[in-house]
C-alpha cells in the first residue's frame, strides 16, 4: 500500500492510518433529482465516502452510477456499487470506464440479491461474472491497463477497489478464506455486513487478524442502527444472511414505547466505540437506511467527527 | 434425462379450439421416464380431452400414437400415413419434439403438450431436480461433482455468496445452497484448497449464449 491506487478521499483517509466512517445511501425510484440531492446533503463533511447502491433488494431506481455522478457534483465522494446480476462483462468494462471519466474513484464489487427478492422477478438474470471475478476485472483494468480480453485501455480507470463480506452467512468456518480470496483478488477494502452479532464477529475478525488478512486490506465493519423493533424481527427471519441476536430484540423492546430508536442509536454507538479499538477493524460502514438525516447526529456522538482532510 | 411437465389442461384446450381430429403422440424417451408423455400419459390425455369436448358438445376424433423418440427423423417418419386425417398433431415430448415434427410435417399443425424444464434426474419417486445446465464446457470435476452453473441461482464459480443461510439458497427455503455441499464435503475431504484457487471468468459461448448450437461428428456423417 505504497503509493495511491486512485486518490480517492476514502483511499486517502485509511492509508494515513485514520479510522474510517463511510456512508450509504439509496438512489431514489425515479428521477427525482431533488430528492436525492436532499438525502445527500446530511452526509456532506459527515462521511469519508458515501455507499450508492445499485438496484438494491432487486428493486429498480436510479442507475448507480447516475446518482454517483450527482454526488460528486454535490460535493460528496461516492462509493460506486455495482452488482454482477444487471450487467455481462461488457457492460461492466463500459460502465467501469464511464463513472470513472466521471470522476468516481472508490468502486464496490457484489453479486447482487437474486431477482426473486425484487419488484422483477420475472427478469433474466446476468450473472456472466461473479463478484470475485469483477474486483479481479476491475484490478487488471486499472493495474494492468487492459480488459478482460487482454486489449489495452486508452486511459485505464483508477479505482479504490472494494468488495463485501459477510461474517454472518454459512458456511461459517469458510466465509473467513472468502475474504481471503477476495483480497487475493484485489480487493482494496472490505464492507462488512451489518453486523448484530458482536461475539460471531469478534471470531471472525480474530481468524482474518491470524490470517494477517488486516494488513492486506483495509476491513470496515457494517453498522445499521435498528429503528424499531419491526426492523429487528424483519432482519432477524426475512433478510438473508443477516444474524439478529435475540438478545438484542429484547433489548429494544424493553427500551419502551417512542425510545426503541434512541436504543438502537446507543446499541450502534457502543458497536462503533468496540470498532474503534478492535484489531483488524480499520473503519465503519453506516448503513442507515432511509436514515440518511439522522448520520450527522450519529457521527457526532460516535465521536468521529470532524472528518480528517487529507 | 430432460424433465418435463404437463401444461394446464385450460392452455392445451385453448390451443385446441378449432381443432375436432387431434393425434396425441408420445415419446419413449426422457418423458417417459419422469412419467409426462410416455404412451400411459397419452392415454390419460386422449382421454381427458374426449371428456372435455363431450362437454363441449363435441364429438372430437382423439387418436394415440407413441414414438420410441421424437428426436429422430427414423421414429418421426412412422407418422406419414398418418398425420393427413388429423387437423392437429399433440407432441407430448420435449420442445424437441413438435419441432421435428413440424419440420417432417410442414403441412401440419404440430403443438406441445409440455412445458421442458431442465437437465436433471430423480431424486425420490415423483421428484426431479435439476443438474444440468447444458453450458457445454462442464467443471463439475473442480466442484466434486456438483454444478454451480445450474445449481446456484446465480451461476456462482468462486464460492458461496451472504445469502447462504443453514445449508439453503437466499431466494428459497425449498433450494439448496449447492455451494454449501461443494464446502462442506471439501472440508470433510481435506481439499479445502480446491477452493481457495480463482476461478477465472467463464467461456459461455459453447453455452446457449454462443448461439444455437449443433454438435457434428465427422465420422457419423455420410
Amino acid at each position: 500500500m505504497s503509493e495511491l491506487k486512485s486518490g480517492s478521499n476514502l483511499e486517502k483517509v485509511l492509508k494515513a492510518g485514520h479510522f474510517a466512517f463511510t456512508g450509504e445511501c439509496g438512489p431514489p425510484k425515479g428521477a427525482n433529482v431533488e430528492h436525492l440531492k436532499e438525502k445527500i446533503a446530511p452526509l456532506k463533511g459527515m462521511v469519508d465516502a458515501v455507499n450508492v447502491t445499485d438496484n438494491q433488494t432487486a428493486v429498480v431506481r436510479m442507475s448507480s452510477w447516475a446518482a454517483s455522478t450527482i454526488m460528486c457534483q454535490e460535493g460528496v465522494e461516492p462509493n460506486f456499487q455495482m452488482v454482477c446480476r444487471d450487467r455481462n462483462r461488457l457492460a461492466i468494462q463500459s460502465d467501469i470506464l464511464g463513472v470513472y471519466a466521471m470522476g468516481i474513484r472508490n468502486m464496490l464489487c457484489l453479486s447482487g440479491d437474486h431477482q426473486r427478492f425484487g419488484n422483477h422477478p420475472q427478469s433474466k438474470n446476468v450473472y456472466d461474472i461473479d463478484s470475485m471475478q469483477l474486483i479481479a476485472l476491475v484490478k487488471q483494468m486499472r493495474d494492468e491497463g487492459t480488459f478482460m480480453n487482454g486489449e489495452a485501455i486508452d486511459v485505464p480507470p483508477r479505482l479504490f477497489i472494494g468488495a463485501a463480506s459477510n461474517p454472518f452467512a454459512d458456511p461459517f468456518e469458510f466465509r473467513v478464506y472468502r475474504l481471503a480470496k477476495k483480497i487475493e483478488a484485489g480487493a482494496d477494502f472490505i464492507q462488512t455486513q451489518c453486523i448484530y452479532n458482536m461475539e460471531k464477529f469478534r471470531q471472525f475478525i480474530k481468524r482474518a487478524v491470524d490470517m494477517g488478512l488486516h494488513e492486506k486490506c483495509y476491513i470496515l465493519a457494517g453498522v445499521t442502527p435498528m429503528k424499531s423493533v419491526g426492523m429487528a424481527t424483519y432482519m432477524a427471519k426475512q433478510v438473508p444472511g443477516m444474524d439478529v441476536p435475540d438478545s438484542l430484540i429484547q433489548r429494544l423492546r424493553g427500551a419502551g414505547k417512542g425510545k426503541v430508536a434512541e436504543e438502537g442509536i446507543q446499541f450502534a454507538l457502543e458497536q462503533i466505540e468496540e470498532f474503534k479499538d478492535m484489531e483488524g477493524v480499520a473503519g465503519v460502514h453506516l448503513m442507515a437506511i432511509e436514515w440518511e438525516h439522522r448520520v450527522p447526529e450519529i457521527a457526532e456522538r460516535a465521536g468521529v467527527l470532524p472528518r480528517p482532510v487529507v | 434425462m430432460i424433465v418435463a411437465d404437463r401444461k394446464p389442461l385450460k392452455e392445451i384446450l385453448e390451443m385446441l379450439k378449432g381443432y375436432n381430429r387431434i393425434l396425441v403422440v408420445g415419446c419413449k424417451g426422457c418423458v417417459s421416464v419422469c412419467n409426462v408423455g410416455g404412451s400411459k400419459e397419452v392415454g390419460i390425455l386422449a382421454s381427458i380431452l374426449k371428456i372435455a369436448g363431450k362437454k363441449n358438445g363435441l364429438n372430437l376424433k382423439v387418436d394415440e400414437k407413441t414414438l420410441e423418440r421424437q428426436c429422430d427423423p427414423e421414429y418421426v417418419d412412422l407418422l406419414k400415413d398418418m398425420v393427413d386425417d388429423y387437423d392437429v398433431i399433440l407432441s407430448m415430448a420435449c420442445g424437441v419434439g413438435p419441432q421435428f415434427l413440424s419440420e417432417r410435417y410442414p403441412e401440419s399443425r404440430c403443438l406441445p403438450a409440455v412445458n421442458t424444464t431442465f437437465f436433471g434426474g430423480a431424486v425420490q419417486h415423483g421428484v426431479w431436480s435439476e443438474r444440468c445446465a447444458g453450458c457445454g464446457t462442464c467443471v463439475i470435476h473442480f466442484f466434486d461433482g456438483m454444478c454451480p452453473i445450474a445449481r446456484c441461482s446465480k451461476s456462482l464459480l468462486n464460492g458461496p455468496c451472504g445469502g447462504s443461510a443453514d445449508g439453503k439458497c437466499e431466494i428459497s427455503k425449498d433450494v439448496d445452497c449447492i455451494w454449501d455441499m461443494i464446502v462442506r464435503k471439501k472440508m470433510e475431504q481435506g481439499r479445502l484448497d480446491d477452493l481457495l484457487k480463482f476461478m477465472p471468468a467463464k467461456d459461455w459461448t459453447t453455452a446457449r449464449d454462443g448461439g444455437p448450437r449443433k454438435s457434428v461428428r465427422e465420422e457419423l456423417v455420410q
